[in-house]
């Protein structure tokens, strides 16, 4: 089934309305692909796959978020299993990724132990690299310095950093230490500096990738979900033409297109959480068996250098 | 005297005796332990009004780990896994806020006085 959606509203050239129509089937295994202003969107079928394979790609790499190794309630009993599973998905793409960013919560309780098999599973992923920034799991009890022995040695001090890959320029934020009571998710005013540094002399065409754990964008202050000083970060970002966002934290995707920025939250490989006040709190939610898979999943993401065309495609363990 | 007044003195009498039978008791015993159950990644209660010399116990009750923080770290649990506890005895007189330096959207408040 292939279905275009021609509704160009914005001179800027972003079809906006459309592709929030597309990205609202984003999960069932669709791919939106913003081509030159105009939306396509093609369901993932046997058709669509060679479709797809035939699309020229500049870059491609894969987004997981939020394995919480460690975990066994009821939830999910063996979060390792399912771990494996998405990284079995990500073995099975057509085209290795570049490289994989898990944008946080390796871990349960930030013990070594759960680091050291969180690293051993991880051995088994097909790809050129991986690239990580802590979710508050990551930083229990020792203000995050067993993350940091661990993933911060090319970074800043305080964990962040930044790299250009096939000319498009990634940036790692931490956004859950030093976190203020009553508050959400916070860069604090060191790290923010170093961003727009770190961004200033770049032109303004390079497209840029935010990672982060905590969304970037306030989806429910009610449950933390949020950033207080986010806002600062994005100004900083408001000459680029392409600017996407990646989160994790809420263990379920949601996309907010806002300027310049696409906002995408992902999915976790370990438990679902309820859809913004659907539930007493965000705590883990247990769904039956057979539909655990269907909840959890990894992101597939391709960039076509120079016409602004961005493939995020979310897919479930179950597909 | 007539009767009246004789039964209202009686009871006058009796209701002051019972209070400094009271006061005597409160002066030699320890205040119970109180409890915070931390659920639903909230405190309950959330706000504890307890006398000097209590002993405050949070047990969590989430699938999830976390801290108890005072706000000007008057106090500072590790992080709490499921089943786990943190206790604190709160000698001097005052307002604890506290939160939850997992998910600072928990907050909390001992009053002590």
């Amino acid at each position: 089934m292939a279905d275009i959606i021609r509704e160009n509203l914005n001179p800027d050239g972003i079809d906006r309305r459309g592709f929030l129509k597309c990205m609202a089937w984003a999960g069932t295994g669709t791919v939106c692909l913003l081509q030159g202003g105009v939306l396509n969107s093609y369901a993932l079928g046997s058709t669509s796959k060679r479709l797809l394979g035939g699309l020229k790609s500049d870059l491609s790499f894969v987004q997981i978020s939020d394995s919480h190794i460690g975990f066994n309630k009821a939830a999910n009993p063996d979060v390792t299993a399912t771990l494996r599973e998405a990284i079995a998905k990500i073995n099975a793409l057509p085209t290795p990724p570049a490289f994989v960013l898990h944008t946080g919560d390796l871990t349960q309780l930030s013990t070594p132990e759960e680091f050291d098999a969180l690293d051993q599973e991880l051995k088994s992923v097909r790809t050129g690299g991986i690239f990580f920034v802590p979710g508050e799991h990551d930083v229990l009890n020792d203000n995050g310095r067993e993350y940091l022995a661990r993933f911060g040695k090319s970074a800043q001090p305080g964990g962040w950093y930044s790299f250009d890959h096939s000319g498009v320029h990634f940036i790692g934020l931490v956004n859950v230490l030093n976190l203020k009571a009553g508050g959400l998710g916070s860069l604090g005013a060191d790290q923010l500096e170093w961003m727009k540094r770190d961004v200033q002399h770049l032109k303004s065409s390079t497209p840029i990738v935010v990672f982060a754990h905590i969304p970037l964008w306030t989806v429910y202050p009610q449950w933390g979900w949020g950033t207080d000083d986010s806002q600062q970060a994005l100004s900083y970002l408001k000459k680029f033409g392409s600017v996407t966002v990646l989160n994790g934290h809420i263990h379920q995707t949601m996309q907010k297109v806002e300027g310049n920025v696409t906002f995408h939250t992902a999915m976790s490989t370990a438990f679902p959480q309820p859809a913004p006040g659907a539930a007493p709190s965000p705590g883990p939610m247990t769904v039956p068996a057979d539909q655990l898979r269907g909840v959890l999943g990894i992101r597939d993401v391709n960039f076509v250098r120079g016409t602004h065309t961005l493939a995020v495609v979310d897919s479930t363990l179950q597909s | 005297m007539n009767f009246i007044k004789l039964l209202a003195m009686s009871v006058v009498l009796v209701g002051l005796a019972s209070c400094v039978g009271r006061a005597v008791l409160s002066a030699e015993s320890q205040p119970a332990p109180q409890q915070i159950k931390i659920d639903n990644f909230s405190f309950t209660p959330q706000v504890l009004t307890v006398a000097a010399g209590a002993t405050v116990t949070w047990i969590n009750g989430d699938d999830v780990p976390h801290t108890v923080v005072g706000t000007h770290q008057e106090f500072k649990s590790k992080a709490l896994d499921t089943g786990d506890q943190f206790s604190f005895t709160f000698t001097k007189l005052g307002t604890y806020e506290y939160f939850c330096s997992v998910h600072p959207m928990m907050t909390g408040k001992i009053v002590v006085q």
